[in-house]
């Protein structure tokens, strides 16, 4: 009996989800996309380093922490274009999109120093 | 006559009136340029009264490695292994130092040439920390108008441009970490307060590269990274956060600690040292938070979401402590270092890491210390806080918890009460502001409230509470006076007594020592310097000086010879050995210097002058500390009944061992003091018990000329026959 409700729970849970993120705007899907594109990247390096080891630790480290990066900055970026946040409501999102596009320059810059 | 004379000046005057805004500008640009230049010239004081030279121990590692870095440019300094040192291991400094303050000096080094003028490094090196104490007043002056407003960044910014606490590390001469790096603490904070404040990821990509400054110059950055996710830790508990957080937060900790890991120094401690997983145990929770806020704003109905949120919480849980549980117990997480631990456990020290226990400046504070480096500033402290609660927003919280965890780890060493000084001087300023404007407003609003009173019935409450001001109005307005002069005496106090711990207390070179004269005159000991230099002429340039580890920057940078333990200390088995040759008989520690081809040993000796902090007086420490690593040598040995005693009726290992021969050599003959006998040791004040030494092994070179440095020369073996 608990088992079946709680189905049903899950099962109306995921529908709901669905229902619910069908309704956000085209451009912030977008930015979904990215963000899990990003830490799917980030999981295929953890994968290929349990595969075959971690030397050179540098390197291992540049990589996932450049997926790990620009996917919080994505998130970052989508939090602050959203139409729904009260707190950015007066900040342009050309300026948003400026500021995203300086971090990521500064963490590839980074990132590419320490590859090694 | 008179009157046509005076118009044009009153015209004149006219003139410059100003509107009450740009009026209030001038004072403040004003204001902060005093502020500015006080903070600048009130460390001078040792640079006017003996000379422009490096201070202190540590500083002299940090000079010669700058002289490196200009000399030999970046790359060479980067990757730089010293042979001169900890012989004959020798030291990868490129890769066991911070490098902010180096750079720093080398660039406004380069600055100053390219604008031709030509000053020496050592002149940069002796001024850096004055000139960055200076922008640190700026930096306090943003940043108290951050948490508060104008007025109270004004006085947080002449508060700690004279605050004792601060000057102690920075005064001109002092070329250490701490200088640069109290500026970088400050800076750093500020931008992450503003980061904070505004959600901008522009403002938090600045604070990583405050961070990244903050790491290349101190070890104390750990307490950057611990003090902020402990702060969006208290925010998330207490229902304060919001989007600005995440934006803050998350750019702040990937980007700096990306930018971090640059540093050789650091590597991977990020990842891998248990100081910095309370960092990456907040980020992970902050995603998990953030994710659940996302998923209950989308979700409509809250029985699905309690459902969602247990699984999820479960989850989430349940990985963290498995990650964190294999990480701790494979060892691939470090616990932490012995140093960070000290500041939880104090006791922890003193029973396994003697050299950390030795040194003075971690020793625990004394009730003295606090009201010596603070003054007024420590019972504004509680009023400040008070203040901050009563208007709690993002900002005052961050400033509570830098004040509160400051002040406990200062009352745990004395050397933190370094970091503690600038929160103690903003919250002290904002309690300081708000009274001060509280008083004037008073002041200020006695004129309405008699009209008001008197044309108003007395039929609301506003009226009679007004009446009520109007009943008492003459003993507040005498009474905020009263209260105003008083805050300005205790600050004029404040000012008085910060110039005056200054200048007796904090601006001594302690490589040159001064004394009264028996007229008066001021005598100067210049000994330090005067063996260094002895060394750096009359000695072979590959001769190897052994001598305690306190002296070794000093003799590789003054005396440009190579020495077998420095002030880095990292290697604790190094300093032993030398340790248990300075503690052994000299037959047991001729062996010990052979097998390390020490030529020269050096000790220091204050015996003739009274100086005490000599060797003799740090004797025990060596003891410890050789015998921490080689049991043969017993601290009980050493001493009498539990006493510590060099006069007859020392122990009998005391009056034969090696430091005791080479510092009283020959001084059994030497009259000290009028009416005493010869052989009197004015440091510890007693007679001495073995007058009559003779060393088989070694041989005097050298002994300054208030014998306060003594420096001998190891015979080679005899010839067999």
């Amino acid at each position: 009996m608990g088992r079946a409700s709680s189905k049903e729970d899950a099962g109306t849970l995921f529908h709901s989800l669905r229902s619910a993120y069908a309704a956000t705007p085209l451009n912030l899907k977008i930015i979904d996309l990215y963000v899990g594109f990003s830490i799917f990247t980030a999981l295929i390096q953890v994968v290929y380093m349990a595969i075959v080891g971690s030397f050179p630790f540098n390197s291992f480290l540049s990589g996932v922490l450049s997926c790990v990066g620009t996917a919080v900055l994505a998130v970052c970026l989508r939090i602050q274009v959203n139409k729904e946040n009260k707190e950015f409501k007066d900040l342009p999102p050309e300026r948003a999109f400026a500021d995203f596009v300086l971090c990521n320059l500064v963490l590839h810059l980074v990132i590419m120093n320490f590859l090694g | 006559m008179a009157a046509v004379a005076n118009m044009p000046v009153s015209d004149l005057l006219k003139s410059f009136k100003l509107k009450t805004k740009q009026q209030e500008l001038l004072i403040r640009v004003s204001i902060l340029c005093l502020v500015y230049i006080l903070a600048f010239i009130t460390r001078l004081f040792s640079v006017l009264r003996y000379e422009s030279m490096i201070h202190e121990f540590d500083p002299y590692f940090n000079y010669r490695t700058t002289l490196y870095l200009t000399q030999n440019g970046f790359y060479d300094f980067w990757n730089w292994f010293d042979y001169e040192s900890w012989y004959p291991l020798g030291r990868i400094v490129g890769g066991t130092l911070y490098p902010g303050l180096m750079v720093t000096a080398a660039l406004i080094y380069r600055i100053l040439h390219f604008l031709r003028f030509a000053v020496h490094i050592r002149e940069v090196c002796v001024l850096t920390a004055p000139f960055f104490a200076s922008n640190t007043t700026l930096v306090a002056y943003f940043f108290g108008k951050e948490i508060w407003d104008t007025g109270a960044g004004l006085v947080a910014a002449i508060l700690i441009a004279v605050c004792p606490g601060y000057i102690s590390r920075s005064v001109a001469g002092s070329y250490d970490n701490e200088g640069v790096a109290i500026f970088a603490l400050l800076f750093t904070f500020y931008l992450f307060v503003k980061a904070v404040n505004t959600g901008s990821l522009a403002w938090s990509l600045a604070s990583a590269f405050g961070y990244f400054y903050m790491v290349s110059a101190w070890g104390g950055y750990v307490f950057i990274i611990n003090l902020i996710p402990l702060y969006v830790l208290v925010l998330l508990i207490t229902g304060r956060y919001s989007m600005r957080l995440y934006v803050a937060y998350n750019c702040m900790y990937v980007l700096g600690m990306l930018l971090a890991m640059q540093i050789r120094f650091v590597g991977f401690q990020h990842v891998q040292s248990g100081e910095h997983m309370a960092a990456m145990g907040v980020f992970f929770l902050m995603q998990v938070f953030y994710f659940l806020d996302w998923v209950k704003h989308m979700l409509s109905d809250t029985k699905l979401f309690q459902a969602f949120l247990r699984i999820t919480v479960t989850c989430a849980v349940t990985v963290g402590t498995i990650a964190l549980g294999l990480g701790m117990l494979s060892g691939y997480i470090s616990p932490w270092t012995g140093r960070f631990y000290s500041l939880l456990d104090p006791t922890y020290a003193k029973d396994h890491i003697p050299i950390i226990a030795s040194v003075s400046e971690h020793q625990p504070t004394a009730w003295s210390s606090f009201m010596f480096d603070f003054h007024i500033l420590l019972f504004l402290f509680p009023a400040g806080l008070y203040f901050c609660f009563k208007r709690l927003s993002d900002a005052t919280i961050f400033i509570v918890m830098y004040g509160l965890t400051s002040m406990y780890f200062a009352g745990v060493m004395v050397r933190l009460i370094l970091v503690a000084t600038p929160a103690v001087c903003l919250i002290s300023a904002i309690a300081v502001s708000a009274t001060v404007k509280n008083l004037t407003v008073l002041l200020r609003s006695k004129n309405k409230g008699v009209q008001t009173g008197s044309t108003k019935g007395s039929g609301s409450s506003k009226a009679s509470s007004k009446a009520l001001l109007d009943q008492s109005q003459p003993f507040q307005k005498n009474g905020a006076i009263a209260l105003l002069f008083g805050a300005f005496y205790l600050l004029s106090k404040y000012a008085t007594h910060c110039t005056w711990v200054t200048s007796e207390a904090y601006s001594s070179p302690s490589i040159v020592l001064a004394a009264r004269g028996a007229h008066g005159s001021r005598v100067i000991f210049d000994d330090y310097r005067e063996a260094y230099f002895w060394l750096r002429q009359n000695t072979p340039p590959d001769a190897k000086v052994m001598s305690w580890w306190d002296y070794g920057y000093q003799i590789t940078a003054m005396g440009n010879r190579t020495v077998i333990v420095d002030n880095n200390t990292w290697n604790n088995t190094h300093i032993a050995t030398v340790g248990r040759a300075m503690s052994s008989y000299e037959d047991e520690a001729i062996e010990i210097m052979r097998s390390l081809d020490v030529d020269y040993v050096l000790v220091v000796f204050g015996g003739v002058t009274g100086y005490s902090s000599d060797d003799i007086n740090k004797f025990l420490w060596m003891v410890r500390i050789g015998g921490g690593v080689f049991p043969v040598i017993k601290e009980p040995d050493y001493l009498v009944n539990g006493e510590y005693r060099v006069d007859k009726g020392a122990a009998p290992k005391m009056l034969n061992c090696l430091m005791y021969k080479l510092c009283y050599y020959r001084f059994g003959e030497m009259l000290t003091e009028y009416g005493k006998p010869p052989g009197y040791d004015r440091a510890r004040g007693v007679e001495i018990g073995n007058k009559d030494i003779k060393l088989e092994h070694l041989e005097e070179a050298f002994t300054t000329s208030n014998w306060i440095v003594r420096i001998y020369k190891v015979k080679p073996p005899n010839n067999r026959w």
